[in-house]
């Protein structure tokens, strides 16, 4: 109808919530006042009358409504009654003050990215490798990472099984600014599809081979069948030389570094059910939550991370 | 209302022949006079003989020793959860003893387990002597007895499996709904039978409220259970989306209401009068809460779905309907507190009178608080915290619990033919242990609430969040040691209990029971 009416039921339910809201209000209001004692005196022992009905020997006095009690009463009621004035609740009324949850949720969003965008604006004209020097920018960077990535990666960042070390130097889809930026805008899923199809025997010497070609202990012949597989059945991906295919999210097998490992399970186990089952990864695109301006200060952090590790281990 | 049909100086030895006064004969100076049965013949020699054949005291007395072995049970799953969240090892990395499904368990035993126990053993006593007549069939509350507990032990096997309908207090599986809702239409049908094959003209205020919570229970469990079965141990629930969350917390809130409050203030409507030995405060009083309560409690579930996809009218009412019910929560308590006065004194001696008054403190306290958290802008702040936790805590342990066991304090000596439990220093000795408790319980709660809300909301000068929210979990854990050490307090009180219960319960042979017990 007018401005303060909108539309999201149809008539009747809105009058339906609108009689019943109001009608119970009357019921609780009218129940008090038909109650009150004009006698505003609450008497003591013995000269107030009993209602003179008793049970099991326990009599009801029959006092007034304590005072404080009744205006208590009155003071709820007016406050719900002003509030449903002032905000939506009265069916498609939507209140004298205009207010909604999505509005304010908007405004605080809107006042937030007002008062925030300056600093990540200056942050996003510097390049990654040279933001990554940055400490200031660090700092701002480290509380996004450890809000948003530490749950899957660690507070530390060095992840978990089935979640990426982000410290060392070892990268499934690359580590150059460029290529961790897409990771984190668009996010990433990797498939390794399980081969149990080969059989026991075969999957067996998948394993023997793969752990030989980490410089893990394995036996010698079986790893020797293994080979002649590994170059039938997995070479399209892992490649001839087993390093990977970062355009795949293929992971290095050469190295020793498993993304894949239970606590307590032993490498040749967790291969093994690799190689059976299959692993689905999952890094989910982060841009429609963070925004572009973050995503470019945790790809410094992110890059910054794994350049230190790497320079203590060589 | 005037239509004085009974008058007390009148009433038959048989209506007072109870053993019932709860004090010695030397305090009925203090109190009406005509509260004191003095010239009982089942008194005088020692006995109250009625126990056995007036009214049907056996299933009261089965329903009043399972409130006391299921509260135990149920209060050491809430004692191991406290200690899972100090020492997480605790899981033992099996599912079945992992937190989240020990959690329903938990709430499971305490509140339909164990309130509901003694909801059950209350509500027939009180139905019995105050209408003066016997439960309408030995039977039906036979049934109502054995049923009730097959469900807790389904619950208590099912539960722990992982069966689950994944609706808070309301989990059991779909066969389970059932059995609980033929057992619940049972329990109407023996209650309110018994109302109205009554001896007496008018029906006492603590039937309104009992009789109230049976009916709205039985909608409420009907309603919100309503479910598709897949398999026997999988149903999809017939609601979807937001009416389904609405649906749920329309019965949630309302379990709160009825289950735990009304059916308690019906508890307290009888044993508050009787244990001081007191006229009921205000009758018209009890009116206005009654009828207030009952339909405002109805409206008030959206405020558990604040600031999420239910309508904006729907919180908005769920609101002020919260608001609403401080004035008729709070008339359930001054017409208990008031009813002590001129019986203040009693406290001094009276442990199980201590309990009933603390218990009316903490529900007065529980239900001021709870309004305001239904406040939008409060409730920003203390929804999703340990607030919440502690909120319920304080109604669960300090209401719902404290009246019980007064309650029972009262009840148990009767059911077995004395005037008083085996040791008034035990009951004295839980009382402490119950109230220190309950306040390390809620204090640790609200300083955990509040340091989370704070902690979620507290930005950088940059934007960012100033702290993960590990660190707000690791700043949570000295409350979670302290709650702890309060969940300890009430098991250790309980166990006190169960000790003194059982001396009080066991067969004859004892010098207390030979001894006259008035003067």
């Amino acid at each position: 109808m007018t401005a303060y009416w909108s539309d999201a039921l149809s008539g009747f339910w809105s009058g339906w919530i609108i009689i019943i809201t109001l009608g119970s209000i009357a019921f609780a209001f009218w129940l008090l006042v038909a109650n009150r004692k004009t006698d505003t005196q609450p008497k003591t022992d013995g000269q107030v009358s009993t209602t003179g009905h008793g049970a099991d020997g326990i009599e009801e006095y029959d006092n007034p409504l304590p005072r404080w009690w009744f205006f208590l009463y009155i003071a709820t009621v007016i406050f719900a009654l002003t509030y449903l004035v002032l905000y939506p609740g009265l069916g498609n009324f939507t209140g004298l003050l205009g207010w909604t949850q999505e509005d304010q949720w908007e405004q605080e969003v809107a006042d937030a990215e007002a008062r925030y965008a300056p600093i990540f604006e200056r942050y996003q004209q510097i390049p990654i490798p040279e933001l990554a020097n940055d400490p200031d920018a660090m700092q701002v960077a480290e509380r996004i990472f450890l809000n948003n990535c530490a749950i899957c990666h660690g507070s530390n960042a060095k992840g978990g099984n089935g979640f990426p070390n982000l410290t060392d130097d070892d990268w499934l889809y690359g580590g150059q600014p460029e290529q961790i930026v897409t990771t984190l805008t668009q996010g990433r899923r990797g498939m390794m599809p399980p081969w149990k199809q080969l059989g026991e025997d075969n999957i067996e010497n998948l394993t023997q081979y793969l752990l030989s070609l980490s410089g893990n202990a394995n036996d010698e012949q079986k790893a020797q069948q293994g080979k002649t597989l590994y170059a039938s059945t997995c070479i399209g991906c892992h490649g001839p030389d087993a390093t990977g295919n970062q355009a795949l999210g293929a992971p290095n097998l050469s190295d020793d570094i498993w993304l894949y490992r239970a606590p307590g399970q032993s490498i040749a186990d967790s291969v093994r059910q690799t190689l059976n089952e299959g692993r689905k990864g999952h890094m989910p695109a982060q841009a429609a939550y963070i925004g572009e301006q973050r995503v470019h200060l945790v790809a410094a952090y992110v890059y910054g991370l794994s350049r230190h590790e790497g320079q203590q281990a060589h | 209302m005037s239509s004085a049909i009974e008058h007390p100086p009148q009433r038959e030895a048989n209506s007072t022949g109870d053993g019932n006064s709860p004090l010695s004969a030397s305090d009925s100076s203090v109190g009406n006079a005509t509260y004191e049965p003095t010239s009982d013949p089942a008194c005088s020699s020692g006995y109250d003989t009625s126990y056995n054949t007036t009214y049907n005291y056996k299933v009261v007395r089965q329903f009043a020793i399972m409130t006391v072995v299921w509260g135990i049970v149920g209060m050491c799953v809430g004692l191991t959860l406290a200690a899972q969240l100090v020492w997480p090892q605790l899981n033992l990395d099996l599912p079945w003893t992992s937190f989240g499904r020990l959690r329903p368990l938990h709430t499971n035993l305490v509140i339909f387990a164990f309130g509901g126990c003694a909801l059950f053993a209350t509500s027939y006593y009180v139905v019995q002597r105050t209408c003066r007549v016997r439960l309408i069939s030995d039977r039906l509350a036979a049934f109502t007895f054995w049923g009730y507990q097959a469900v807790i032990l389904c619950a208590l096997v099912s539960l722990p499996l992982g069966y689950t309908e994944i609706k808070e207090y309301a989990e059991l599986e779909w066969p389970i709904d059932i059995l609980l809702a033929v057992v619940w239409i049972t329990y109407g049908v023996v209650f309110l039978g018994t109302i109205r094959a009554r001896k007496t003209s008018h029906i006492y205020v603590a039937n309104w409220f009992f009789a109230a919570f049976i009916l709205t229970v039985a909608v409420l469990h009907i309603v919100n259970s309503a479910a598709l079965p897949v398999t026997s141990t999988y149903s999809i629930s017939v609601y979807a989306g937001a009416v389904d969350a609405m649906v749920q917390w329309w019965y949630g809130h309302n379990a709160v209401g009825f289950f735990l409050t009304a059916g308690f203030l019906g508890m307290m409507y009888y044993f508050v009068p009787k244990q001081a030995g007191r006229p009921v405060y205000s009758y018209r009083l009890s009116i206005v809460h009654f009828w207030a309560l009952i339909m405002v409690y109805m409206w008030a579930g959206p405020h558990h779905l604040h600031y999420t996809a239910l309508p904006t009218w729907a919180q908005s009412l769920g609101m002020v309907m919260s608001i609403i019910l401080l004035a008729p929560s709070w008339g359930g308590m001054i017409n208990g507190m008031m009813t002590l006065s001129g019986a203040w004194h009693k406290l001094r001696t009276d442990p199980t009178l201590r309990f009933l008054v603390v218990a009316l403190s903490f529900y007065g306290m529980s239900t001021f608080e709870g309004p305001m958290m239904a406040v939008k802008t409060v409730n920003a702040l203390s929804h999703y915290t340990d607030w919440t936790i502690g909120h319920v805590h304080s109604g669960a342990l300090g209401w719902v619990a404290m009246i019980t066991i007064g309650s029972l304090y009262h009840l148990i000596p009767r059911l077995y033919g004395h005037t008083e439990m085996y040791s008034v220093k035990l009951v004295s000795v839980h009382f402490w242990l119950a109230t220190v408790g309950t306040v390390l319980y809620i204090a640790a709660m609200w300083v955990n609430g509040i340091l989370q809300g704070l902690m979620w909301r507290a930005f950088n000068a940059d934007g960012t969040l100033m702290y993960t929210f590990v660190e707000t979990i690791e700043a949570s854990v000295p409350g979670y040691a302290v709650r702890m050490l309060g969940g300890l307090c009430w098991v250790v009180g309980m166990v006190v209990m169960a000790v003194n219960v059982y001396k009080t319960a066991r067969p004859v042979t004892d010098s207390r029971r030979l001894m006259p017990q008035t003067a």
